[in-house]
């Protein structure tokens, strides 16, 4: 069910939310042939209400309630051949009058009437905008009144009820929405404490003691860089108040210090990590999804960081522009290097693996199939000092880094790094939160 | 006994077959040339020391290990001298041991590689 963007008082089309939308079970109302989007419709205070012999048509037609169509024609709704209707002539059955100039066509859920919105958290004028859409504009002459009376009444009701109705089903949705997210919260809160606890989580494709001592060394890791990243934070935050705060060089350089030196430790965890787990590290499961799909063997491209430092860094000396610049084609260079030998590892072990085992015998098979499995072992060895190599790369291009700059051009490089991996990773929480249809 | 003395070509592994300290060969092979990478044609991580030589414009000396007879005295040769295994791939530049790639990554890194090229002519930028 879609809501036509008639505006209404006090906001915009556009403030018509979603979820009224499914919530029309029973009203097919059809937009289209409503109210011309184009035509504001303006029922703020004092302002008369006209409807323009177009939608005066369009009305007699679209809305299904019977009493409406039958009871109201267009000549009706029409009053003294201006073509516009006196807010002033509106009266209920409860005889109320509506002297704030408000256009209101339905009973106790009207526009004005607050009293009468849901309790959702939702805002209110969504309810407004429900109630708009409902029966939509009835004023009728004054002298007209009598006859149509019955008819308006009947009208009336249903539209309250109608009203009411889907007042109560988007309470519902609401509270549906509310308990699933208090859900995602507490498993999220479980899984936490199960992986502290070190529950290993057991896979299909292989079992017992070997995945078990890796998925142990994967969750280790995966805690422990858990841990370096809220304090890597903390330090972050250091860094940026000492630099908002105009710190001296020599506090800004302690706190620029304390946060290299946390990056040292983190590569030590990695370097653990990779010992205990290639595979995990090389799988980024540790990282957010929008960080994974940036990783190259196992961390950031070294060559990615100069280029996200871009000017952030300026104004540099002509030495430093040098340095920089020598860093990233450096930096560059060995990635590529690196790069090509994981490609001819690759292409090895396919060669090894696809490699057919011809043997007239059954034992020939088995030794031939032995010893393509030993080759492709030792190739698989070597994708360890491959993660290595890549880990030492990152953390000789920060520190070359710090080396060329000066301690502020460092601590604004330090904090432009981290803010761009804290937005990689808020984008992954946002993208995992997405509604889906 | 008698020792034959030089060898011919960069790619060619020789066919001598006295009884020499590898190590002496080691060295010997490695100051006759600019750039000179000790390496085994199936191990990977030499290709990337060679891919990275090639991208910066070097053209190094290679002595394949596993295609030289005396090859297998010479990787153990390496390997006492490096104090770690694998002994490949690694690296001498004008005759000095630079070493295997961490410190062949690191020194290009930290801006000391080119110079080292320069110095011993196997860069010319």
């Amino acid at each position: 069910m879609q809501s036509f963007k008639a505006a209404a008082p006090h906001t915009t089309p556009d403030m018509f939310c979603h979820s009224s939308f499914f919530l029309r079970g029973d009203d097919d109302f059809n937009p289209a042939n409503a109210f011309h989007h184009d035509d504001s419709v303006d029922l703020s205070s004092g302002s008369i209400f006209s409807l323009k012999s177009s939608n005066v048509d369009v009305v007699g037609n679209s809305l299904h309630y019977d009493a409406f169509n039958t009871g109201i024609r267009a000549a009706e709704i029409v009053s003294s051949g201006t073509g516009c209707l006196d807010t002033g002539q509106f009266m209920y059955q409860k005889g109320t009058t509506l002297g704030n100039g408000h256009i209101e066509n339905w009973g106790d859920s009207g526009l004005a009437d607050n009293s009468q919105q849901t309790d959702t958290s939702t805002d209110v004028d969504t309810d407004d905008k429900n109630q708009l859409q409902h029966g939509a504009i009835i004023t009728v002459d004054q002298s007209k009144l009598k006859t149509g009376d019955q008819k308006t009444l009947r009208r009336l009701a249903q539209n309250r009820e109608a009203a009411r109705k889907s007042r109560l089903r988007k309470k519902a949705y609401v509270q549906q929405l509310e308990s699933s997210r208090l859900r995602l919260t507490q498993l999220e809160q479980e899984l936490q404490k199960a992986r502290q606890q070190g529950i290993f989580i057991v896979s299909g494709l292989s079992g017992g003691h070997g995945l078990s001592v890796s998925g142990n060394a994967a969750l280790a890791f995966d805690m422990d860089y858990a841990h370096w990243l809220n304090e890597h934070q903390r330090l972050i935050n250091d860094l940026r108040s000492g630099l908002n705060s105009h710190l001296g060089d020599s506090e800004l350089r302690i706190l620029v210090e304390s946060v290299m030196a946390h990056y040292d430790e983190v590569f030590k965890l990695k370097s653990i990590g990779v010992k205990a787990d290639a595979f995990h590290m090389l799988s980024g499961m540790w990282k957010t999804p929008a960080e994974r799909c940036f990783m190259w063997l196992g961390g950031f491209r070294s060559s990615e960081l100069l280029k996200i430092l871009g000017n952030h860094l300026e104004p540099l000396t002509d030495q430093q522009l040098m340095g920089i610049c020598n860093l990233q084609q450096s930096s560059q260079q060995a990635e590529d290097a690196l790069s090509q030998g994981m490609e001819a590892l690759q292409q090895a072990l396919v060669d090894t693996l696809s490699s057919a085992c011809l043997g007239p015998t059954a034992s020939g098979n088995v030794a031939d199939y032995m010893s393509q499995m030993a080759i492709a072992m030792s190739k698989l060895a070597t994708l360890e000092n491959f993660l290595h190599q890549a880990d030492l790369l990152r953390h000789q291009t920060l520190q070359q880094m710090h080396r060329i700059l000066t301690t502020r051009q460092a601590a604004r490089a330090l904090l432009v790094f981290s803010d761009y991996n804290s937005r990689l990773r808020a984008l992954s929480s946002l993208w995992l939160a997405r509604p889906r249809n | 006994m008698h020792c034959q003395t030089g060898s011919w070509g960069s790619y060619v592994p020789t066919t001598r077959t006295t009884v020499g300290d590898p190590l002496e060969r080691i060295e010997r092979l490695a100051s006759e040339n600019a750039v000179v990478v000790f390496s085994i044609s199936s191990c990977c991580m030499c290709h990337a020391i060679k891919r990275l030589f090639c991208g910066m414009g070097v053209n190094p000396t290679v002595y394949e290990l596993d295609q030289d007879p005396r090859g297998k005295d010479m990787e153990k040769a390496l390997m006492r001298l490096l104090g770690s295994s694998p002994a490949v791939p690694v690296v001498f530049i004008g005759g000095k041991l630079v070493g295997t790639m961490d410190r062949v990554m690191a020194s290009h890194i930290n801006g000391t590689l080119v110079p080292l090229l320069k110095q011993a002519g196997a860069l010319w930028l």
